[in-house]
């Protein structure tokens, strides 16, 4: 008995001793293998007498039973630690920043028109585009700018030998739009327009966005409404408008709308006004039907009031330092 | 136009200060673009009397006064001016004081004599240009007075911004009338009596174009006294205008055009021949205007001549050969009503802009010509003294503008304005504005003044009455919602997602210029046909842009110069080509450029450069955005700027629609460019052509992949192996890839081994062997018979 007694302790000892899963099996074969020691005890069980043999029996599976489970515990044990080296050694420097593409960004002056744009589709207006070198009619006389008139001489225009132009301001699309579609319409039209002027304040190429309203009982309360709507949606916050009477050859009534900043001063944002009878005419639509509104801001304004730009010709050095900003 | 607060206060009674007047003028349309306190530039300058004036010992040029501030002590002087006489009223800076510029004045000796103090010249105290001699004050001028108190230099200057509509408000009458009817004050002012003639001489007038001047008011005014200044107040109230005193004759129409809104013209009648003719000029008639330029005349032009040829370009500028001098003793006044259509755009196309012609070409008031004669008369006499002749009109009475009754009816302006303003608030606003309004059963009919040109139709009148009411009184009402859903198309994608596609393969949205340098635009495109614009803003914005590349080849070699390594660009825009009938057609292309390493620096990327295929990757993400990879098609093409050998034609469906490739080594270099730059341009209109996605059924039966490699010759296009492969391998194929390309010694030279991976696949069961041998032996049949590929072992 003292034999099973020093066969398990000394199986024991082995099992604890194991380095390796290889070395803890081998201790497990070695003992309780087909060959094994604990195994030889068992089929040596035949040479006792056979009342001895219960008895002897049930202490010597009782030796494997507690062999089987310290075998079983120093391999839980061993693997644990194994994937603990492994997990130790696989350890990533997660602050590394990642790989590959880092997008780029979108103008200053896309991503102002995108908001303007997306701003006015939800309230009904349809986006219209139109050639950007146009002729004389389209962009003044249709607009109620005759020969001569001095409004003209404020447009710098740009013009090519026969007599066309480059579009001063995107207004001759609400001509084409209403000669093309006719009354009820309800539009804006953004794009590139040109005025032969270059300083600190003005580039010879900038960016507007009209908008035409044409319907049955349009009026300027209308108009306030709507501007509010969209100055306040645009800087995202509780506005204060002024509309200051002004002049523009195709509104009447005209007014300029300032925006009162949040350090407290006017600052001019748009001009608008009620589509003057003579534009209609001029469009095929009856005033006395129809009467409608409309205003025109500048893009690279609108993106300047709201990003803190101060320099315009920032928008077209096209300086990846500054257009980052925007991305 | 300046007007200073002091001039209006002989008009219109207002307690405002400068500030709020602008405010109001502003918000009733006359927007102000600066309010300008008039500070003193100088201190401690007192008006002055030389009590005595002697030579100087040691200079010539230089003399000794003793000058009486009213302090009882007279003060010694020295002063080079050549105008300084004895008993003469002027201005002494004194010891202590500062002269504009910050010069001191300190005690001195002037070639040994000690000077007190400095009289000083208009120039000298920042008042004028005129540096010829001391100030000459009144006679009655206190002495003693702090100078700048007496010159009353705590005004205000209001620059109104004038739209082109309000010529009636281009003086200080029109102004003053405006803010009288804003505050519902009575406009008073200067009253233009007339002035006795004391002889009887007048100039013969004839109107040959009635229609362009149909009123031209006139006066001789003889023997008026030479070499006059106009006293300081006139040439003061010139000054903060804007305008130089420069000769009593000019100052005094200057004044009067400031004050009333009506240009004159004084002639010197001595130099006159004969009469005045008003009439348009001949062809190519010269004139030599006042600032001495020669203009050549064309027949639209309206010109005031006398027996010999014309002497002034009528509402324009007068002639030099007519011109007051110093020397002056016989003037011709005239004041006239000129058509604002006979006037407009000439003075511009003659380079010129004058005080007279915007306010002829805005509209001058038909009834002032009379008024402006007397008051200048009156002015005029005052300085010069002068023996005035009898006031003459000739006028045409037909042609002078009408000012015919206007309806307003009361529906019409609630429905125009969206609110509702009583008939007594409308009728009052009328009063105040001087139009004469008369209650009819829809409204009113409403005769304007004779200086309101801009009222003619209804909605005129109504503007006034928002005006008047104030904008800020009309509430907001929201449009009665439509509630109809409008047409959107899946068949296009939209825009922003091609660009937001491109921002996110790391290309940044550029804006350049639509117009471009010629000789940049030829280097590019040596065969475009320029579209030049007639008058560019510089030589290198000379011509509308063919593409966006030469642009964007600007925009990336000036961020290079800026140090950045990595640049990837591209625009959304129009391109302009001239078309077969000589107009222009206008495309909307998306452009783009792409240099340097391929990924932004990191920590664990190779450094390779960016090449052709990574730039067409980005393309192709782009270009089957829409959905319709199988439309699209590269072939080898050339473009002028572009490398010959790695340049593709981009096709949709067969046709061109635009180009990608590196660009030309040459122009790489012109532009000092790496040669590895690479440029794509494709149509927006083709890009974003979208397919609306068409379901069809996902087999359940396993795919088969079979790889197959073929040697084909060098120059064999990829594009055609796989067509002939989709064309082969029957309904089964579900994709072809090329997965690798080898050139090396186990193939034979002058020949490409393509490794391509097919995945086969059936809908209704599971390919056998036999099935996949037979797609694979049909697809190596035909590229070797139509492509000489074979198989590589």
């Amino acid at each position: 008995m003292d034999t099973l007694a020093e066969l398990l302790a000394q199986a024991l000892g082995a099992v604890e001793a194991s380095e390796s899963l290889t070395a803890l099996d081998e201790v497990r074969v070695r003992y309780l293998g087909k060959k094994g020691a604990l195994t030889a005890e068992l089929k040596g069980l035949g040479r006792l007498p056979p009342e001895a043999r219960p008895a002897a029996g049930q202490r010597i599976n009782e030796a494997k039973q507690q062999l089987a489970a310290a075998v079983e515990a120093r391999r839980e044990r061993l693997e644990a630690e194994a994937l603990e080296a492994a997990l130790a050694a696989e350890r990533l420097d997660v602050t590394l920043p990642g790989r590959g593409q880092r997008p780029g960004g979108l103008h200053p002056v896309t991503r102002t028109l995108q908001r303007v744009e997306s701003l006015f589709r939800h309230a009904g207006f349809e986006v219209r585009r139109g050639p950007e070198i146009e002729d004389d009619f389209h962009n003044f006389t249709a607009l109620n700018i005759p020969e001569n008139h001095p409004a003209r001489a404020m447009h710098d225009t740009f013009y090519f030998p026969d007599g066309r132009l480059l579009r001063t301001h995107t207004s001759p699309v609400q001509i084409r739009a209403m000669l093309d579609s006719g009354a009820p319409i309800r539009l804006i039209a953004p794009g590139r327009v040109y005025r032969c002027d270059s300083d600190q304040t003005h580039t010879p190429m900038f960016h507007q966005v009209e908008g035409l309203v044409v319907d049955r009982d349009i009026s300027f309360a209308n108009l306030k409404d709507v501007l509010y709507g969209f100055v306040a949606s645009f800087f995202e916050r509780e506005v204060q408008l002024r509309f200051r009477p002004s002049y523009f050859p195709f509104t009447e009534p005209s007014a300029e709308v300032d925006v009162l900043s949040e350090s407290g001063r006017w600052l001019e944002i748009l001009g608008c006004g009620m589509v003057h009878p003579n534009v209609l005419r001029n469009a095929g639509v009856d005033p006395e039907e129809f009467t409608g509104y409309a205003f025109g801001m500048g893009v690279e304004r609108l993106a300047m009031l709201r990003y803190g730009v101060d320099d315009l010709r920032m928008f077209f050095e096209n300086d990846l330092r500054f257009l980052r900003q925007f991305a | 136009m300046k007007i200073s607060q002091s001039w209006l206060a002989d008009w219109v009674a207002l307690a405002q200060s400068g500030e709020a007047l602008a405010e109001q003028l502003t918000m009733a349309g006359l927007e102000v673009d600066a309010v300008t306190a008039l500070a003193p530039e100088f201190r401690g300058v007192v008006v002055a009397r030389v009590a005595e004036l002697s030579p100087h010992p040691d200079a010539d040029k230089l003399r000794v006064a003793q000058v009486d501030v009213g302090d009882g002590v007279l003060r010694q002087v020295v002063c080079g001016a050549p105008n300084a006489r004895a008993g003469m009223v002027s201005a002494l800076a004194t010891v202590g004081g500062v002269l504009p510029g910050g010069m001191k004045i300190r005690k001195a000796k002037l070639r040994g004599v000690v000077s007190e103090g400095m009289l000083c010249s208009a120039a000298e105290l920042g008042l004028d240009e005129d540096a010829s001699g001391i100030l000459e004050l009144p006679e009655d001028a206190p002495v003693g007075r702090e100078f700048a108190d007496w010159l009353g230099l705590d005004d205000t200057v209001i620059d109104v911004d004038l739209t082109p509509n309000r010529g009636d408000c281009f003086s200080v009458r029109g102004v003053a009338r405006e803010l009288a009817a804003l505050n519902d004050t009575p406009l008073t002012g200067p009253q233009c009596a007339s002035v006795a003639a004391t002889h009887e001489q007048t100039l013969g007038v004839t109107l040959e174009a009635p229609e362009a001047c149909a009123r031209f008011a006139g006066r001789v005014i003889r023997g008026i006294a030479p070499f006059r200044r106009s006293p300081t107040w006139l040439a003061e109230r010139l000054r903060r205008a804007g305008i130089r005193a420069i000769h009593p004759v000019v100052d005094v129409t200057n004044y009067v055009m400031l004050e009333l809104g009506q240009p004159l013209h004084g002639y010197d009648l001595a130099r006159l021949t004969g009469g005045i003719t008003v009439r348009l000029a001949a062809a190519g008639e010269p004139l030599v205007l006042l600032d001495g330029r020669e203009v050549t005349l064309a027949p639209d032009m309206l010109v005031i001549a006398d027996d010999r040829g014309p002497v002034g370009l009528a509402g324009i500028m007068g002639g030099d050969s007519t011109a007051v001098g110093e020397a002056t003793t016989e003037v011709f006044l005239e004041a006239a009503w000129f058509s604002p259509e006979a006037i407009a755009g000439r003075a511009r196309r003659l380079g010129l802009h004058t005080d007279a012609s915007v306010r002829f070409e805005r509209g001058v008031d038909f009834a002032l010509p009379a008024q402006a004669i007397e008051r200048a008369t009156a002015l005029l006499m005052d300085i010069c003294g002068g023996e005035p002749g009898p006031l003459q009109i000739a006028e045409v009475p037909a042609h002078l503008p009408k000012r015919p009754a206007v309806t307003l009816r009361a529906a019409r302006l609630q429905a125009l304005l969206g609110t509702e303003i009583e008939a007594q608030v409308v009728e009052r606003i009328f009063a105040r504005l001087g139009l004469d309004a008369v209650a009819t059963p829809e409204g009113w009919s409403v005769t304007p003044p004779s200086q309101r040109y801009d009222l003619q139709i209804e909605v005129d009148l109504i503007e006034e009455v928002a005006r008047i009411y104030g904008y800020d009184r009309i509430p907001r009402r929201p449009e009665q919602a439509s509630t109809g859903i409008r047409p959107a198309t899946e068949s296009r994608t939209p825009e922003e997602r091609a660009r937001q596609l491109l921002v996110d393969r790391g290309y940044q949205e550029a804006v350049t210029y639509s117009f471009i340098d010629e000789k940049v635009q030829a280097a590019f495109f040596p065969d475009a046909v320029p579209i030049r614009l007639a008058n560019p803003i510089a030589a290198q914005m000379n011509v509308m842009r063919r593409s966006p590349w030469p642009g964007l080849a600007a925009a990336a070699r000036d961020n290079l110069s800026r140090q950045q390594a990595r640049v990837r660009l591209f625009e959304l825009g129009t391109q302009f080509e001239q078309d077969a009938e000589g107009g222009v057609e206008e495309r909307q292309v998306i452009a783009g450029l792409a240099l340097g390493p391929v990924w932004p620096l990191q920590w664990d990327a190779a450094g390779r450069r960016t090449d052709f295929y990574d730039v067409k990757g980005d393309l192709e993400a782009l270009l089957t955005l829409g959905n319709g990879a199988e439309r699209w098609s590269f072939e080898p093409g050339e473009q002028t700027a572009l490398h010959p050998g790695q340049s593709a034609v981009i096709l949709r469906d067969g046709a061109a629609v635009g180009h990608i490739g590196a660009l030309h080594p040459r122009l790489a270099a012109e532009l000092e460019l790496p040669v590895d730059t690479f440029v794509f341009v494709v149509e927006v209109a083709a890009a974003l052509g979208a397919r609306v996605p068409a379901y069809h059924g996902v087999s359940r039966y396993p795919a088969v992949h079979r790889d197959l490699a073929v040697v084909v010759d060098e120059a064999l296009p990829a594009e055609r192996l796989l067509a002939v492969v989709r064309a082969s391998a029957g309904p089964w194929l579900q994709s072809v890839e090329i997965f690798d390309i080898y050139r090396g010694d186990r193939i034979q030279t002058g020949c490409k081994s393509m490794a391509l991976s097919l995945i086969l696949q059936a809908p209704s069961r599971t390919l056998t062997d036999t099935d996949v041998e037979g797609v694979v032996g049909s697809v190596i049949d035909r590229l070797g018979s139509e492509l000489g590929a074979r198989i590589r072992d």
